[in-house]
């Protein structure tokens, strides 16, 4: 078990890294560079803030400077060190210790600045939708198995199969103008007027949780039945438990081992819808943010927070991973 | 003395998308206290149904128990609600399944599993229960229980499991047992370990025993008396040497028959019965073995054959007098004349008995 | 049976008869699919999107590039909406009005259509076949081969979707790849590269689980080809795993369009009033977001559009699914 845990954690850092390397491939085929602006600066002004952000050296690898190192007579971890003197292992260095760079829309702002300012709204909303998914999705989804064919589960596969198969996008326009019909609000993105309601994350986080509830419905009706029909629940039905007993102890935690590893993807998917919803709901959080940074190219921007949700959805799939562990003791003893 | 167990006129059928199953139609039969009954017969003949019948478990949608009466100790167990009906499963009437490995919950430890009934049924405490579950435990033959009772079911073999499986069923001293196929998913050498076990514990503890199985050698065991089913009905009932010396329905002797037998000359051929049981949905009012008869006459094809009497304590499905001996002769003569046996593949049956049973 | 049949008394062919006729997989899963309302409903509801998308030019009341400008002036409302000003009150000339640039908001929604349905249905085709051979390949020979895929899969799963289309689409959309095709290529090669994965990771497992099944010793045993064996053996056994796979590939694939179109880094929009594919549904919502206070109706019009298409292929989705593979029921 111990030595799983240590090597599903050290899995995440190459993923980590293939994902930086993906990113800075891409970022760097784009046109325009990072001081672009409606206002042409001084090409002697670009040369200084290259030199100063870095961004003279080479790409990937500088054998120059190896080179340059090994002439000087530095030893073999120096010399791999100017090696690495490029753009983009600095910047992975940089990563490493929290640092992201600066924005090239935002002068004067660093990435990581940014993204933590704007993480708490979008941790808020990320809560919402999260504890609205689970605690809404797991009952629904019992409900729907244990009143199989009647009116319950047809409801419940009703909003499970509508929640699954609507973009969160759509439906939050959607509910943004029948909340602007209902209660004159203007729709127009202005956090604040949503505060005065109350509702300034319920509604986006809902809007946001009802594809993962929907899912967490669904799986974890399909799974109750499936487990329902496991020889070991007759079995604890032929030594006389109660229903209640039957289900609360012998089905809910082996229909709760699936519905756990999709929670993984599923927070993923959270993550990587929030910016779609923040941007509509003017939710002042990374997401959009992110979403601003897109349409205005400020490539270091949109670098710095893919690595950042990257690094969000790894550690979320490493948490699911590990409670799997402690629901399933055949996953426990067998690591 | 009035019996332990006496079903009377039994019918189960299951509603599926396809037709009406009819699993078990009109199945009479009794067992005393301390007897042992074997019910025989192929996957699909509704061996498993009656006995899940008793435990009042089908699976509802889509079987349903359209008839009959099921009297224990004298009571309708049709007639119970499902609260008195808790209070038998487990305490009265417990049972064994065929599949160990899939019986036991995965999460749950040995030891959790095993004190629960005690628990329920007994009102022991925790301490006591699981100073009981060990007890059992070594009483069914596993090494060092204190250690095993905190262990997963996946730690455990699959002999190992049935032990478990039977000390969980005999913890609350049931008067019925039923082992519905326990030593079918076994391996051969510890089939026999497991049911030596089942007829030491029924002595002990003087427990009446229905033992399922498909396997006629597991019922010369341990039976006292053996019920052969087929398609639903019961084809021939007799106490077991009766049944084993003078089988009087060709299904019986036709399973008989295809056992291999050590005493045989070698190069004896093994008569198998041809084709496969019957699709119990729209069966028609004939007698259901007819296709796969060799003495089927006209006549066959007119009624379902109803148990008679053919002599003391033995009661058959058959409108003729057949023995062991015409059959084997009629057989012979069929295969030399080369009659086409039904090609197993194309028929398979859309109702086996195991698919109605994952359908709920 | 009926009794003159069954008077013959040793006709064994009439006996017989208890059996059931044999069903083909294939026909039980149709059968099964024809009794499910919901799933019939989506299928037929695709193939009326097909009709629409193939016939856009037909059906299409007016052209969706070519506004007119100069009756507009301004936006229309929908056909029956009144609106103080004359000019913008609702006209069926208009059924659901125009932009502000006096396009036909209904004209556009049919041709948007076709985007969704192109977006949805080639990538899935092209990544279903790549990701049925890498599978096949992977599950059959093991090894390096194996290895390689699992690991990719690995960083695909770590990397989210989405972020990747929006890398991909924003660092490439100005090159020559992005230009091909007003950017359909570029979208159906991040699409691909992302989905494929799914397919052969799906592929592999089925062929792992097939390859110890007897009747494939049995086959090896007789000495069938490897390559035999799995064209005829083990193919066949995933093909309703991968139907039903590419059933929930295409609805995401239109969905991930929309989101794209909607932050404006989807296919590009052009004045071409030739074009055929003109506008898609997510740019559509983009387009009307700014306008929503005034003219919901720009907005409601393809948000329903795009929900419908995606209900439609998850009830169709689903169906597949029971109809093929009735034991998993996720």
């Amino acid at each position: 078990m111990i030595s799983f845990l240590i090597r599903r954690l050290l899995w995440v850092i190459p993923v980590l890294f293939t994902v930086a390397i993906v990113t800075f491939f891409l970022m760097h085929r784009a046109p325009g560079g990072p001081w672009d602006r409606e206002k042409p600066i001084a090409r002697q002004t670009q040369a200084q803030l290259n030199a100063r952000f870095g961004l003279n050296k080479p790409l990937w690898f500088n054998p120059d400077a190896a080179e340059a190192a090994a002439a000087r007579g530095e030893n073999i971890f120096q010399q791999g060190r100017a090696f690495l003197d490029s753009q983009f292992f600095n910047y992975i260095i940089g990563a490493a210790q929290g640092n992201l760079g600066p924005s090239y829309r935002q002068v004067g702002r660093e990435v990581e600045e940014i993204i933590m300012e704007k993480f708490p709204a979008s941790a808020k909303l990320g809560l919402v939708a999260v504890i609205f998914s689970v605690v809404v999705g797991i009952p629904l989804g019992i409900l729907g198995a244990l009143k199989q064919n009647t009116v319950f589960d047809y409801l419940s596969l009703f909003v499970a199969t509508i929640g699954v198969s609507i973009p969160s996008f759509v439906i939050a326009i959607l509910a943004i103008l029948f909340m602007s019909r209902m209660f004159g609000v203007p729709p127009i993105r202005r956090p604040n007027e949503w505060e005065g309601l109350g509702t300034a994350y319920i509604l986006p986080g809902i809007v946001l949780g009802l594809g993962t509830m929907a899912f967490i419905t669904r799986l974890t009706r399909a799974s109750m039945l499936e487990v329902k029909r496991q020889d070991y629940i007759r079995t604890a039905q032929a030594k006389g438990l109660s229903t209640r007993a039957v289900i609360m102890r012998h089905m809910l935690r082996n229909s709760l081992i699936p519905v756990v590893t999709i929670l993984g993807p599923a927070v993923a998917a959270l993550v990587t819808g929030s910016f779609i919803i923040e941007s509509i709901f003017g939710v002042p959080g990374v997401g959009e943010e992110f979403v601003i940074s897109i349409t205005r190219r400020d490539y270091s921007m949109i670098m710095g927070t893919t690595l950042f949700y990257a690094l969000l959805v790894a550690l979320g799939n490493l948490t699911v991973d590990l409670s799997y562990g402690f629901l399933d003791p055949r996953i426990r003893t067998r690591h | 003395m009035a019996p332990l167990l006496e079903v009377k006129d039994l019918k189960t059928y299951f509603y599926t998308q396809d037709g009406v199953v009819r699993a078990v139609d009109g199945v009479s039969f009794s067992v005393n206290r301390g007897e042992t009954l074997g019910i025989v017969g192929e996957s699909g003949s509704g061996k498993s149904v009656t006995s899940l019948s008793i435990m009042r478990l089908i699976p509802s949608p889509p079987g349903r128990i359209v008839g009959g009466e099921i009297l224990f100790d004298g009571e309708n167990l049709l007639d119970l609600d499902e609260d008195e009906m808790r209070k038998i499963r487990g305490r009265r009437i417990s049972m064994i399944f065929q599949d160990p490995m899939t019986s036991l919950n995965p999460v749950l430890t040995i030891g959790r599993q095993m004190t629960e009934p005690l628990q329920l049924h007994l009102n022991m405490s925790a301490s006591q229960a699981r100073k009981r579950a060990i007890e059992l435990l070594s009483m069914v033959g596993i090494p060092s229980p204190e250690r095993r009772l905190d262990d997963y079911p996946h730690q455990f073999s699959g002999g190992m499991r049935q032990r478990v499986m039977i000390a969980m069923a005999i913890s609350c001293n049931p008067e019925l047992l039923i082992a519905d196929e326990p030593t079918t998913a076994l391996d051969v050498t510890i089939q026999a370990q497991i049911l030596e076990l089942i007829n030491r514990l029924k002595n002990e503890l003087d427990t009446a025993v229905i033992i399922i199985t498909h396997d006629l050698g597991v019922v010369a065991g341990m039976a006292d008396k053996v019920q052969v089913m087929y398609a639903g009905r019961v084809v021939e009932e007799a106490p077991t040497d009766e049944l084993y010396h003078n089988p009087r329905m060709p299904y019986t002797i036709g399973l008989l028959d295809s056992i291999p037998r050590l005493d045989e000359h070698r190069g004896a051929r093994l008569t198998p019965i041809r084709g496969l049981p019957p699709d119990l949905i729209d069966l028609p009012p004939i007698c259901p073995f007819s296709p796969r008869c060799d003495f089927v006459q006209e006549s066959c094809l007119n009624v379902v054959p109803p148990l008679r009497r053919v002599g003391p304590n033995h009661r058959a499905a058959c409108l003729f007098e057949v023995t062991r001996e015409q059959h084997q002769q009629a057989a012979a003569k069929a295969a030399a004349e080369g009659v086409e046996t039904i090609d197993i593949a194309k028929k398979v049956t859309a109702a086996q008995e195991p698919a109605i049973l994952r359908s709920r | 049976m009926s009794t003159a049949e069954a008077a013959r008394p040793f006709d064994r062919e009439s006996v017989a008869l208890l059996q059931r006729p044999p069903r083909s997989l294939w026909s039980d899963a149709w059968r099964r699919l024809k009794r499910n309302k919901m799933a019939i409903a989506g299928l037929v509801y695709i193939i009326f999107l097909a009709i629409v998308a193939i016939a856009a030019p037909v059906l299409a009341p007016h052209n969706p590039i070519r506004g007119n400008v100069r009756e507009a002036g301004a936006y229309r409302q929908a056909a029956w909406l009144e609106d103080p000003n004359p000019k913008k009150s609702g006209t069926w000339e208009y059924p659901l009005g125009t932009d502000s640039v006096g396009r036909d908001i209904f004209s556009r929604l049919i041709y948007g259509t076709r985007v969704s349905l192109v977006v949805g249905f080639i990538p899935m085709i092209i990544t279903t076949i790549i990701g049925t051979f890498v599978g096949l390949a992977a599950g059959f020979l093991g090894g390096t081969m194996d290895n390689v895929l699992m690991r990719f899969t690995d960083v695909v799963y770590a990397f989210p979707d989405l972020l990747f289309f929006i890398i991909m689409m924003t660092s490439l959309r100005e090159t020559w790849i992005g230009n091909l095709w007003n950017g359909f290529l570029l979208l159906f090669v991040s699409l691909s590269i992302v989905t494929w994965v799914g397919v052969a990771r799906l592929v592999r497992g089925q062929v792992l689980s097939l390859k110890e099944k007897e009747f494939v010793e049995a086959a090896r045993a007789i000495g069938v080809r490897p390559w035999k064996i799995v064209t005829r053996h083990i193919l066949p056994n995933t093909l309703g795993p991968i139907i039903v796979l590419g059933a929930f590939a295409v609805p995401r694939a239109i969905i991930a369009e929309a989101i794209l179109s909607y932050l404006g880094i989807g296919v590009k929009p052009t004045t071409n009033p030739n074009a055929p594919f003109p506008t898609s549904w997510g740019d559509m919502i983009l387009q009307g977001k700014v306008s929503m206070d005034s003219q919901p109706w720009m907005l409601i019009a393809p948000s329903i559009a795009i929900a419908l298409i995606t209900l439609a292929f998850t009830f169709l989705g689903d169906g597949l699914r029971d109809a093929l593979d009735p034991r998993e029921q996720i």
